[in-house]
């Protein structure tokens, strides 16, 4: 099987790729979303401190 | 067990437990698509096409186990009042969510060439495009109430109630004469699959299954840094960092502390 055979996927190509390219990334999306969340999420905090701090 | 279910001991747990589940899932993956894109032969009626069914069914599967999971960990916080499982619940919702989308869109890339159809309102595809709305429900009472403790049990109630879709999705194929075909690999006795396309299903399904419980445990710490801000030792954690660049010498922070 050749790899043009093998991008083909015996004339579901643009169906079977496109299944695959969505999984990729919806999979990375949800790892990307938390791990910026977690930079958001310390940042806010650190701000929300250090108001904390001066108003004391 | 009861230890580990407080905020505090189960940050730093997840923080450990993360590289190892998504080491799994990456080794799961890696393997999973080998066997689904090489290994895997054409199906005799589908063709080619079949190898969608790698992505739709353990999304489909993973979208309804989120589901009940949440729907579980809710029914705990309302009855036990722990903290941890409205946190659970809370990052449960946008991850089954996505996994529905992924099942609704991949389920859509099937049926067009297999069916000759987009989209049909047929009883499996309905109940499944419910569920996705009871997600999105249940999202939008999280973050409409400002109260956690109350937005928790307000978003449990409605995962609850929304538990009866479960059912429906999992027999809708056998109560009603659907376009959808009926389950292949969870019904009772044989599989009608054929092993050769059965075991890089299960593989991926494995592998989804690691995939959420590792991206869960990233959304479960962010969940519970903001909510235990109060507390002293995420006010010691978050200020341990933030005066790091600061610190003279370099390498004296106490270790774990930026967890």
């Amino acid at each position: 099987m050749s790899w043009s055979d093998f991008f083909a996927m015996g004339g579901y190509g643009f169906y079977v790729w496109t299944s695959y390219l969505l999984a990729a990334v919806v999979l990375a999306l949800n790892v990307i979303l938390p791990l910026r969340g977690r930079k958001t999420v310390r940042a806010r905090l650190r701000a929300y401190y250090r108001f904390n701090r001066q108003n004391r | 067990m009861h230890r580990y279910a407080s905020p505090k001991t189960f940050y730093p747990l997840a923080g450990r437990l993360i590289p190892w589940f998504g080491g799994a899932t990456a080794l799961l993956l890696a393997v999973g698509l080998y066997y689904a894109l090489f290994v895997a032969p054409p199906d005799y009626q589908q063709g080619e096409s079949v190898r969608i069914m790698f992505i739709h069914v353990p999304a489909a599967w993973m979208s309804m186990f989120v589901y009940v999971v949440m729907a579980a960990a809710g029914a705990a916080g309302l009855v036990w009042n722990v903290k941890l499982t409205e946190v659970l619940a809370r990052s449960c919702a946008p991850i089954g969510a996505w996994f529905t989308v992924l099942a609704l869109a991949t389920g859509s890339l099937w049926g067009k060439p297999m069916w000759g159809t987009w989209w049909a309102w047929d009883a499996r595809i309905t109940s499944e495009l419910i569920l996705l709305f009871l997600y999105l429900g249940v999202m939008a009472l999280q973050s409409a109430i400002d109260d956690p403790k109350r937005a928790a049990r307000a978003a449990a109630i409605l995962a609850l109630v929304g538990v009866v879709n479960i059912p429906i999705i999992h027999f809708s194929v056998e109560w009603w004469n659907t376009l959808h075909q009926p389950a292949s690999v969870t019904r009772i006795g044989r599989p009608a699959i054929h092993i050769s396309l059965l075991v890089p299903l299960l593989i991926m399904a494995v592998a989804f299954m690691f995939y959420f419980v590792t991206v869960a445990l990233l959304r479960m710490r962010n969940e519970i840094l903001e909510r235990e801000r109060h507390t002293a030792w995420v006010t010691e954690l978050i200020q341990s960092a933030d005066a790091e660049p600061a610190s003279p010498v370099a390498g004296n922070r106490p270790r774990g502390a930026a967890g």
